[in-house]
């Protein structure tokens, strides 16, 4: 990889997007201290009103502003230094990079003077500065153009043979990933602009028609996200580990079947609106008899056998787990892959299948277990894998070493671990009905008293422990960022085989495959390991992860028949 | 030499479309398989089970279902509580129920072991409709009325929560329903509590 030529346009690109992520990033941590300080009912920190209105800016601020420019910054690296080809349309980037900035900056200002007081989902008919709504298509249309662009960078590389055969599989990923981004832009379009004119007073919009096409935006950016993550755990486990891939086809199918599903997913918050009948809720919420999550369940299995294939292929064969035990755990870009992959799995993944079930949603819908679920798949499955990427974008692009290195190896946990702690207590807590996006759960300022069980007091605090712990890794890994793209140290020259403080071992110990990489790839497929084949320990891995998720789902199945009879 | 095994970041030369090993078709089968019993259980309960989004829906207004609302306290009412008046309709009957910043109006009083159709919908914003204790959740959108049939399955003094977002007020925005053993008298028990 560092051999690969890199487009100095393109490089300055890829840097301002990364900036303004990093800062879209540090608002939002900041945001969620504060979130859960208040949340916490013992401290109880924020008046109603800036709970509710930072509350919105968190959400803007982290899942659009940092995610997309994150992404957008993805789509130049992977259309331009992983083929090594060059930008095609250097002035319409940079235009379209200032449209996006200009709406983030209109949004925020709106948001934090009190005039969108409407949460990030802005439902109809509650009303926020026209200014709001112009603000989020300025950032949409801005983010389709360097969409576009991305498009016609790959078709330029194409045409200019800048590569042999096939894109590699993570540029298929980034392109999975653009193609969602398309689909999902264009329902912000479709859906901002009416709401434009209804703020002006040009025009009405229906509030359930607000709901399934704002959610069709909402819902789908995440999957922009899950497509790009995945393309990034491809990238890291190559770079860290020398990952390979299993079979091109398997892997690239389950790519296209996100493309062709995962967009029906904004019926997950609409399986208890009056607006929609049983048949189309249950083949909505499915994605069409649940193919995109057939297609996580296949990444799920591929990424890490790719990894310990990887692994034995370079010489770590020895039992079951020993390849993983080896790993370089002082990589934060391996230890990120490894907790990304694990959380979202596990926890994001099994949650969310469960809750975007039709019946099982009565007992979920806005309680604590929706942010429960989806804190487990964009922050600590997409963010964590964003910033695991970060710690080999700094050296690669931007030819700088990691400041504070002791920490970039220890972010991770940190970070994993307060996500870990937030996601699960979030989700018990939401399983007594705690309702999301709530100042005071104990109603004091109430006509008719409510006392929730003492235990939700103490889970809310275990909530606050994990955020803050979680914040603390996101301000580190900020720090991280900016201490090394601005004042870091030049990386210098590298000597493969020696270890460099501020440097990851994927880029002093690249692990190259040896010549014989073929041979040795079919003694490890050879016939008589039978089922398990060549990743054994990937097979024990995923079978425990079906055992977790029929378990979980069959509890929550028991759990519902407890409540009232509902038809 | 041409080398075979890639990582993601090397173009595959030639065709990539190949035959995968045994392990990833097996793996591959049993997601699916595993994929077709999530979908199969949604159709599933609905015909055997007893808990259904489903409802009567039908469209409104804020106006029309505002004036329904009124009709029903006018001919149900038996009490009230707090200037909010409690309401025992005849068992098996319909039920309406408003959401409005920042309340939820009447009280309503039913029979336990008897269902009711329970009329939702709102008068101004979106509002979420979450019973407390037993987390029973639904989304409250204005122009709609969600019939839903509920059968209440033990007696007690239970409470609404608002769940959706709508306004500085939410947090304040509770409402009453109360279940008895049955026969409901007329008189507005449940006043005290």
């Amino acid at each position: 990889v560092t051999a690969r030529r890199i487009d100095l346009g393109a490089e300055r690109l890829i840097k301002v997007h990364a900036v303004a992520s990093v800062v879209a990033l540090l608002i939002g941590a900041i945001a969620a201290v504060l979130l859960v300080l208040t949340r916490w009912q013992a401290v109880h920190l924020l008046p109603a009103v800036w709970y509710y209105r930072i509350l919105g800016v968190h959400g803007m601020s982290m899942l659009i502003f940092f995610i997309i420019f994150f992404e957008m910054a993805v789509l130049f690296f992977a259309s331009t230094a992983l083929l090594n080809a060059r930008n095609s349309a250097p002035k319409t980037s940079w235009i379209a990079f200032a449209l996006m900035l200009a709406g983030a900056l209109v949004v925020e200002v709106m948001m934090w003077s009190g005039r969108a007081d409407v949460l990030f989902t802005s439902y109809v008919p509650l009303r926020a500065d026209p200014n709001f709504y112009l603000g989020v298509i300025l950032f949409a249309v801005g983010s389709l153009v360097t969409v576009a662009i991305f498009f016609a960078n790959l078709v330029v590389a194409r045409r200019e043979k800048t590569y042999e055969g096939s894109v590699p599989l993570v540029v298929y990923g980034a392109m999975t990933a653009a193609i969602i981004a398309v689909i999902t832009l264009l329902h912000g379009a479709a859906i901002y602009i009416p709401t434009y004119l209804w703020s002006l007073g040009l025009m009405e919009v229906d509030p359930q028609v607000y709901r399934m096409i704002w959610w069709g935006l909402g819902h789908s950016s995440q999957q922009i996200n899950v497509a790009a993550m995945v393309a990034i755990w491809y990238m890291l486990g190559a770079l860290t580990i020398g990952a390979v891939v299993l079979n091109e086809k398997i892997s690239r199918s389950a790519f296209v079947l996100y493309i062709l599903f995962i967009s029906m997913a904004s019926a997950h918050h609409l399986l208890v609106d009056p607006g929609m009948g049983p048949a189309w809720k249950v083949v909505n919420t499915s994605y069409f008899m649940y193919m995109a999550v057939l297609a996580s369940m296949i990444h799920g299995f591929t990424v890490p056998a790719g990894m310990e294939l990887g692994m034995r292929l370079r010489g770590f064969t020895n039992g079951m787990f020993d390849w993983l035990r080896r790993a370089p755990w002082g990589d934060p870009g391996f230890s990120s892959l490894v907790f990304s992959l694990v959380v979202f799995g596990f926890v994001g993944g099994i949650t969310g299948v469960i809750i975007g079930t039709e019946q099982i949603n009565i007992m979920v819908h806005n309680t604590l277990r929706v942010p429960g679920h989806f804190h487990a798949t964009v922050v600590s499955g997409t963010a964590m894998a964003f910033m695991g990427a970060t710690y080999y974008l700094i050296p690669l692009i931007f030819r700088k070493k990691v400041a504070f290195w002791r920490g970039a190896q220890v972010q991770p946990y940190l970070f994993a671990t307060g996500m870990l702690i937030f996601t699960l207590s979030m989700t018990f807590a939401g399983s007594f009905g705690v309702p999301r996006r709530h100042w005071d759960i104990t109603f004091s300022q109430a006509p008719f008293e409510l006392q929730f069980s003492p235990v939700v007091d103490l889970v809310l605090a275990v909530v606050a422990l994990g955020g803050v712990l979680a914040a603390t890794g996101a301000f580190l890994f900020v720090a991280i960022a900016v201490k090394s793209v601005f004042f870091g140290e030049p990386l210098g020259t590298i000597t493969r085989g020696v270890a460099m403080v501020g440097v990851p071992a994927g880029i002093t110990h690249p692990p190259v495959h040896a010549p014989d990489v073929d041979a040795r790839n079919a003694a490890l497929h050879r016939a008589e390991l039978g089922v398990f084949g060549p990743a054994p320990a990937t097979i024990v891995l995923v079978f425990v992860f079906l055992a977790a998720f029929v378990l979980y789902y069959f509890v929550n199945w028991k759990a519902l028949t407890d409540i009232w009879r509902i038809g | 030499m041409h080398i075979e095994t890639h990582t993601g970041l090397d173009a595959p030369r030639g065709v990539w479309w190949k035959p995968a090993h045994k392990s990833e078709k097996v793996w591959v089968g049993i997601a699916f398989a595993w994929c077709m019993v999530l979908f199969a259980m949604m159709p599933l309960w609905h015909w055997k089970g007893g808990q259904n989004p489903s409802g009567i829906r039908t469209r409104t207004t804020p106006q029309a279902f505002g004036t329904r609302v009124g009709e029903f306290i006018a001919q149900y009412q038996t009490g009230s509580d707090r200037g909010m008046p409690i309401v025992t309709p005849p068992p098996g009957s319909d039920v309406y129920l408003a959401a409005v910043s920042f309340q939820w109006f009447p009280i309503v009083r039913l029979q336990k072991n008897v269902e009711y159709t329970l009329h939702l919908s709102s008068l101004d914003v979106n509002h979420g409709f979450s019973l407390y204790p037993i987390n029973v959740n639904f989304q409250i959108v204005p122009g709609y009325d969600y019939g839903l049939r509920v059968t209440p399955n033990a007696s007690g003094d239970f409470r609404i929560m608002c769940n959706e977002f709508c306004g500085i007020g939410h947090h304040t925005m509770i409402g009453r329903v109360i279940v008895e053993d049955g026969p409901l008298s007329a008189s507005a028990s449940g006043a005290a509590r």
